[in-house]
């Protein structure tokens, strides 16, 4: 995919209001247990299509951390 | 003093109308229905080109409540047109940074700009209160001869047909008609001549209610937009204050759905949530207390035969995003040259219907922004509400996050990406404004006096040139040197054909006279000119 080995955390998402309606609307009507599957086939397609082991890594790091 | 309820901010004169005392009716070119920001704008707008009006208002005052108070960069710039924008800035409270909080944290977790372009002659928001709005565009229309405002004047009855229209006149004395070509209804959201004519009003309606609190006190804080996603003072809801003239601040909570509406508004019922949000030892006076829910909804066509729909009367939003009388007033400025030039016989009648095309695109980016900010704001499912923490946790830490917090997209131009009056770009362009997007303004010399770019393109269409060797179109044009800010924020060396709306119509890096002729044509709906 991309060359670059490190995690982009700076703002990289065009039409991110676009993008975050989709994703709120794929849970619509969907029950906890659903949401969660829904959300666990996101993260692997999304992991796949990122396929790189280093970030992945990185960004599950980032999301564990503890604000 | 209130009247029905509503309390008065000046009141003004109801007048018998000459059509009871005998007078020959005429019939009118057109007739504006409504009072608010949005039916003076479209009165003081037709007035400024020279046309007599009438405005029919059922109040006989201006009212008082702040109600909306935010005004954006392009409503200013509207406002300038119609020549109260300077008296609106000067009176108003500028602001350009929003905050957001979340939680118990004082640090913001994201920060914006609503002027991220500088040298720009208007700033990116002033808030000020709704009255003093309609005061002054009430100033300026009572100082023109060709202006009738009719307080106390309520439409009860219309029939529409295709070449014009017959108003009912409701007054003390007394009904009477008038006959217009036209009809502009301003009336606001529940528009008295909408439901007359049984017109649709479809959208979405949001189950919460919101207090509104404005409060007078003395405390030096920052003329920014602070707003709070679950802040200690309203667990699990939001609060947002806003700085208005007069030592007056806008206060706002979410309240939820299942409300008691009186009781919510008592002052003991208030006061927490002010001390709450300015702390346990302030002192401050009430202004104005309210409590609102909304819709977001529009009505499926803004034009109907010879009566057109404009501002809340014809569309809707959440107030977070300013896009109510921020949208309405773009409304006018399309409008009324368009109008102004059907009357005079130099356009089309069809002409209206790219009012209707292009406002419609406009009130969907609006409502679609605004509907999107209330799904965030206030989360309809618990998988939502997560995301929406993920977000605001994510925001403090990592910058990534930040464009993903939408405590409200303020009002910005939206740009018509479909119309029947603009011309597609031939040229290649790096920069500048695209067809169907408004003008950006830059600071210019103009005959050696430091100017604005906006100020200067006039009131009707107007060929913008950058650089020694402009085109001889048959149009207005003002030539800038091919250097300096304007010319960087356009292209060297470039053509802008510009509406009297400061919408681009047309643009060129080589412009022929005959291209600008031709996107002329069409920008004022007629055929083009056959090669």
């Amino acid at each position: 995919m991309t060359t670059q080995q490190t995690l982009i955390t700076s703002p990289n998402l065009p039409h991110h209001d676009d993008v975050y309606e989709v994703l709120i609307n794929a849970h619509a009507g969907l029950s906890d247990q659903q949401s969660s599957q829904l959300n666990a086939k996101l993260i692997l397609v999304l992991a796949n299509h990122i396929g790189c082991k280093d970030i992945l890594s990185e960004a599950i790091a980032l999301a564990a951390a503890k604000a | 003093m209130s009247f029905d309820g509503i309390p008065v901010y000046k009141e003004k004169t109801y007048k018998k109308s000459g059509e009871l005392s005998g007078a020959v009716a005429k019939k009118h070119d057109f007739i504006v229905v409504g009072s608010g920001p949005i039916g003076l704008a479209a009165a003081l707008a037709m007035a400024r080109k020279g046309h007599e009006v009438i405005i029919v208002t059922a109040f006989d005052f201006v009212p008082a409540g702040s109600k909306g108070i935010c005004y954006s960069k392009e409503a200013l710039d509207i406002f300038d047109q119609l020549g109260v924008g300077e008296r609106i800035v000067d009176k108003g409270v500028i602001w350009n940074v929003g905050k957001v909080f979340w939680g118990e944290s004082t640090d913001p977790v994201y920060q914006f700009d609503m002027l991220p372009v500088k040298d720009q002659k208007n700033p990116g928001f002033v808030n000020i209160q709704q009255y003093y709005v309609e005061d002054y565009l009430v100033d300026a229309l009572e100082q023109m001869d060709n202006v009738d405002i009719r307080w106390g004047h309520k439409v009860s009855g219309i029939d529409a047909r295709d070449d014009g229209a017959t108003l009912t006149i409701t007054t003390r004395d007394g009904d009477y008609l008038l006959e217009t070509d036209y009809v502009i209804a301003c009336d606001g959201s529940k528009s008295t001549v909408r439901d007359l004519m049984g017109l649709d009003f479809e959208g979405r309606i949001f189950e919460d209610s919101f207090l509104i609190a404005d409060v007078m006190f003395k405390q030096n804080r920052p003329s920014e937009r602070w707003f709070w996603f679950d802040p200690p003072f309203n667990k699990g809801r939001t609060a947002l204050l806003h700085k208005q003239p007069d030592d007056i601040w806008r206060l706002d909570f979410q309240l939820g759905w299942e409300v008691d509406r009186e009781q919510a508004i008592k002052p003991e019922n208030v006061a927490p949530f002010i001390k709450g949000l300015l702390g346990a030892d302030i002192e401050y006076e009430e202004d104005w207390m309210s409590i609102y829910t909304f819709q977001c909804r529009r009505m499926a066509k803004f034009v109907h035969g010879r009566v057109i729909f404009a501002g809340d009367a014809a569309h809707q939003v959440s107030p977070f995003g300013a896009r109510g009388a921020n949208s309405g007033l773009p409304d006018i400025q399309n409008l009324a040259w368009k109008l102004d030039m059907i009357l005079r016989g130099q356009a089309p009648q069809s002409l209206l219907e790219s009012y209707n095309q292009e406002r419609t695109q406009g009130a969907d980016e609006n409502i679609l922004n605004s509907t999107r900010s209330t799904d965030f704001i206030t989360p309809k499912s618990e998988v939502s509400t997560v995301f929406r923490d993920a977000v605001l946790e994510l925001a403090g830490e990592h910058d990534f996050a930040r464009p993903l917090v939408n405590s409200g997209r303020l009002s910005a131009p939206t740009p018509y990406h479909v119309s029947a009056l603009s011309t597609a770009d031939e040229d290649e362009f790096t920069q500048g404004p695209k067809p169907g997007h408004v003008c950006v303004d830059a600071p210019i010399v103009l005959d050696g006096k430091d100017t604005w770019l906006l100020d200067s393109l006039g009131d009707g269409f107007t060929v913008l040139h950058f650089g020694d060797y402009p085109p001889q179109p048959n149009i207005k044009t003002l030539i800038l040197p091919a250097k300096g800010l304007a010319s960087e924020r356009y292209g060297a060396g470039t053509s802008y054909l510009v509406r009297p709306d400061k919408i681009v119509a047309a643009r060129w890096t080589e412009a022929k006279p005959r291209d600008i002729e031709n996107a002329y044509m069409r920008a004022i709906g007629k055929q083009e000119l056959t090669s």
